[in-house]
């Protein structure tokens, strides 16, 4: 029965097809092949999702081995729509990456490129799919040492400086995770996350827990960028290639996000994390933080790329503001957020990427007049840009309209004036941008030799952008399955 | 499909003609006529069922359960729809011979924005929830802003800034709040006769409420909020002459009355003493903007600062909040409409025949333009609200609305207004007619083009037939207060 084994296939797609791409050794059937892979992990992951909308949660055991020993893959409604959000943001990325890594990329290190993008969506779904603690730092590691590699392939020698500080931040985190896991272990014998949900309370108060609260939740923070621990991320996001730069941004942070939600609401619980610890306090202020300084920071970036870079720390403020909630409509705000912004920042970075590709630089002032010179990519930053501020009809407005009730529905109301401060700082950021597209004449003599980006890279572009509209006006998906994750995440039966 | 939908259609429409006929503008501009003669027949056409007590309504779809995007034609709403309509028609025959004697550029761009302005106008008139209508307002701005910075000059992209500064500043800032907390309290945004929130809060928390509403309708220009009026002068003028005269400000007053009497109910604001300092704030902004328009030498920005005075009026009626009030407010935002917008013709034509734009060049104009500034001293007396013009009927109903809530000190207000209003722009029609001319460079009688003076002469001729017929208009605000 093949449907029963989706939850493999879901992991191992990808990690076969990885070798493949290097064994081609062509960049243009790398591509191919990685597209392929992709777009089959897309398909099994909206036939899992399917499934868990049908029949609830599903449970695999690898290798046939009985769960608290053997490795249990666990998907549940929370986890398979993160999986459709990474699976189809790399699909969609990948469409666009033939063209733009292609100029981006040495020919022959092109399929090596593919094959390490592979290995980093193994590790991202793996991340995802799994309900073994131990199994979550090994599919960490994966993905944080694919993603190394994957930024130091940018063009400029930075790349690898960024790529460095990247790794040494990450490994930090990654440590830090495996001695919070040990810890647990330690206290529990146990490594399964169900298993750990059920045997931790009768050990919550002891400090060792406590310890392993702490480890997990700061390693965690680094890979998921919350602010003070983003330091990291503007400069893998400014270095990395243009496509690199689209998937990571739409799927490693929102990945992060969910192990923090997956060992904060269901191996500690609710009671231990937000009521015995005070992590809620802790991160709506970190939260907080984050969405006030780092979108004051983006204002004053030359570089667009770095720019959306801060705002995405600043967004991830957004989720960690909704979860620190602790509720269920906290939640459904951080989750419809992880989705929403999945799509706005996959579809600005793409834009960017256009840009590159035709102005070869993605600084502000080489933008000048590049909205008369390429109008569907400007258009298509200018939407994103609005759906970053929260712009009613887009998707980015229903995330703080969820975040804001939320927050008020239990008399927070210094969220709402973050929010809104936050949004107003978006207006400035992403304006800078659009006056100078729009209102400033080409610098250049050689202005006319510019045009628009070709169809290969605006397709996809629009496709993510439009998907912002859609999801802006039409909510029964997202909201919906967010709605009941977040239901799930706190403990209420669906 | 029921007119609703389609007067948010048709100009969306048009957008997408205008913007792709750029080659053949004869056809563009005859793409733009004929939607604006279609829109204002839609919009009459809801008149008879609206009079006859009807509220047709449609519902367009639900991103957020409970908060659908609706729409519902009422009294309010269909008089300022027929105002915005009615002077699209009119301003597209001026734009066309502005824009052409002009030769400014990127005509597809400035007609395509225009109708985009326009359908976010309508959606703001027709809203049938305080989402709906944020959605529009928002969309306004955001539509209006390429207009604004037309000219793509650093002074227009330094308005441009302060336009959308303080317009989504407090829109944000102030009126999502306001619309966020009373979906809190009422559970529910929709407009309803008598309101919605009654008894639901203690009277500070909705002198505060509505408080940031009155604020956060940045577009109604109150003092301290009302800078990016004059900046928004930079745009051509016929942007200036409907939206920044009609279709934008009037949007922001017209919100203030509707939330006033659909959210609030009238019985809650007058009855709630926590907002009666509002009342001053408008009367300051009445008479501090004249002061400020009477030192302007530049024509449009005097009239600007004379808009920003007199957008205050129709707030001033919006909180006293009585019968005569809600009429005067509501009279006001048309005959003003109609006056102020054949000022900013006539100082558009002024430029594209002289290219003249301080008032202290303008001295013996009268001999050139003599249709122009004939028609610019007749607006400026309904402006003034002088008989027999229209624009005495919304001050008229406005003192008695005053005297009626015994505020007699804003009926002192309102005069002194007045006197205002005549020295600012009275002494315009005097230099042009009585100065002796500054250059002597050419002679004779040197008009603007003839489409220009037919849309003068329309709006002209509507402030005259107010006066004698404000009886639809009448009939319709006092639907308001029943």
């Amino acid at each position: 029965m093949i449907l029963s084994q989706l939850p493999a296939l879901q992991v191992t797609l990808p990690l076969i097809a990885a070798p493949l791409c290097l064994l081609v050794r062509s960049g243009r059937a790398a591509w191919g092949i990685a597209l392929f892979a992709s777009a089959a992990s897309f398909a099994v992951a909206v036939l899992l999702l399917s499934r868990v909308l049908d029949q609830g949660t599903l449970s695999y055991e690898f290798g046939g081995w009985a769960a608290p020993w053997g490795i249990e893959y666990r998907v549940d409604i929370v986890n398979v729509f993160v999986l459709f959000v990474v699976t189809a943001i790399t699909t969609v990325v990948l469409f666009f990456a033939n063209d733009s890594v292609r100029k981006e990329v040495d020919a022959s290190r092109q399929s090596l490129f593919y094959t390490v993008w592979l290995l980093c969506l193994t590790g991202l779904v793996g991340l995802v799919m799994t309900g073994d603690a131990f199994n979550l730092f090994v599919f960490l590691e994966i993905s944080s040492l694919s993603s190394y590699v994957l930024i130091a392939f940018g063009k400029d020698r930075r790349a690898l400086t960024a790529s460095y500080q990247y790794l040494v931040m990450g490994t930090i985190g990654a440590t830090f995770v495996l001695i919070g896991v040990g810890l647990l272990y330690m206290m529990t014998g146990t490594l399964n996350m169900a298993d750990l949900a059920d045997r931790l309370p009768a050990v919550m108060a002891t400090r060792t827990v406590r310890a392993a609260l702490a480890f997990l939740v700061v390693g965690i923070s680094l890979k998921l960028a919350l602010f003070p621990l983003h330091l990291w991320l503007p400069n893998a996001y400014a270095f990395a290639p243009s496509a690199v730069t689209a998937f990571l941004a739409a799927t490693a942070t929102k990945v992060a996000f969910y192990v923090l939600l997956r060992f904060l609401f269901t191996v500690f619980g609710v009671t231990f994390a937000f009521e015995a610890m005070p992590l809620g306090i802790i991160l709506a202020v970190l939260g907080a933080a984050a969405i006030l300084s780092t979108s004051a920071v983006a204002i004053f970036q030359d570089d667009i790329k770095r720019m959306l870079a801060y705002s995405s720390v600043a967004q991830i403020g957004y989720m960690v503001l909704g979860l620190s909630m602790a509720s269920v409509a906290g939640l459904t705000a951080s989750i419809l957020h992880l989705f929403n912004h999945a799509l706005m920042k996959g579809g600005l970075f793409l834009a960017l990427g256009c840009m590159a590709y035709r102005l070869g630089s993605v600084r502000l002032g080489a933008l000048a007049g590049a909205g008369y010179r390429m109008p569907w990519t400007m258009g298509a930053f200018l939407v994103g840009g609005l759906s970053l501020i929260g712009i009613p009809l887009t998707a980015g407005f229903l995330s703080k309209w969820y975040l804001v009730q939320a927050a008020l529905g239990q008399g927070w109301w210094p969220v709402l004036v973050v929010v809104i401060v936050g949004s107003l700082l978006a207006v400035v950021y992403v304006w800078r941008v659009v006056e100078m597209a729009y209102l400033r004449r080409p610098n250049d003599s050689d202005a006319s030799a510019v045009r628009e980006a070709p169809l290969s890279l605006l397709l996809p572009t629009w496709f993510l952008i439009g998907a912002n509209l859609y999801f802006g006006i039409h909510t029964r998906l997202s909201v919906g399955i967010a709605g009941k994750a977040a239901a799930v995440l706190m403990g209420q039966s669906q | 499909m029921t007119p609703l939908v389609l007067v948010i259609l048709v100009p969306l429409v048009a957008a997408l003609l205008v913007s792709r006929t750029g080659a053949w503008p004869n056809l563009r501009e005859a793409i733009s006529l004929v939607a604006g003669g279609i829109l204002f027949f839609l919009v009459l056409s809801l008149l008879p069922s609206v009079l006859s007590g009807e509220r047709p309504s449609v519902w367009i779809a639900e991103p957020i359960p409970g908060l659908p995007i609706a729409l519902r034609a009422e009294p309010l709403g269909t008089l300022f729809g027929l105002t915005a309509s009615f002077l699209w028609v009119v301003t597209t025959v001026y734009s066309i011979g502005y824009l052409r004697g002009h030769g400014t550029s990127h005509q597809s761009r400035f007609y395509a924005f225009f109708a985009i302005a326009i359908a976010s106008t309508m959606g703001v008139a027709f809203a049938q929830n305080l989402f709906t209508l944020f959605l529009f307002y928002e969309l306004l701005t955001i539509s209006t802003y390429p207009l604004v910075t037309h000219a793509g000059t650093t002074e227009a992209r330094q308005g441009g800034r302060t336009y959308l500064g303080i317009l989504l500043g407090t829109s944000m800032g102030f009126l999502l709040v306001a619309v966020v907390w009373t979906w809190q309290l009422a559970g529910t945004g929709e407009f309803r006769a008598g309101g919605i929130l009654a008894g639901t809060a203690s009277p500070l928390v909705i002198g505060v409420l509505y408080a940031l509403f009155v604020f956060g309708i940045g577009k109604a220009a109150l003092m301290p909020f009302h800078r990016w009026l004059p900046a928004a002068m930079v745009a051509p003028t016929p942007v200036s002459a409907l939206l920044h005269a009609v279709a934008v400000v009037k949007a922001g007053v017209f919100a203030i009355l509707k939330v006033t009497i659909y959210v609030f109910g009238l019985d809650l604001v007058r009855e709630n003493g926590a907002s009666n300092w509002l009342l001053w704030i408008a009367a300051g902004t009445i008479l501090i903007a004249s002061l400020v328009a009477l030192q302007q030498d530049n024509l449009k920005r005097r009239l600007a600062y004379s808009t920003i005075s007199h957008l205050s009026y129709v707030v001033l009626g919006a909180l006293i909040a009585n019968a005569a009030g809600i009429i005067g407010g509501t009279m006001h935002i048309v005959t003003h409409a109609f006056g102020k917008i054949t000022l900013f013709f006539c100082a558009g034509a002024i430029l594209v025949a002289t290219h003249k734009t301080r008032i202290s060049e303008m001295g013996g104009l009268g001999r050139r333009m003599p249709l122009t500034m004939g028609a610019f001293l007749i607006a400026s007396i309904s402006i003034a609200g002088l008989p027999p013009m229209g624009g005495v009927w919304g001050k008229w109903y406005l003192a008695l609305g005053s005297l009626d809530a015994g505020y007699s000190i804003l009926v002192g207000v309102l005069m002194v207004s007045t006197v205002l209003n005549i020295a600012y722009l009275f002494p315009i029609s005097v230099r042009a007619f009585f100065y002796k001319e500054t250059s002597t460079s050419a002679t004779g009688v040197m008009e603007a083009p003839t489409p220009c003076l037919v849309a003068i002469g329309v709006t002209t001729a509507m402030c005259l037939v107010l006066f004698f017929f404000p009886d639809p208009l009448y009939r319709l605000a006092v639907m308001l207060v029943d």
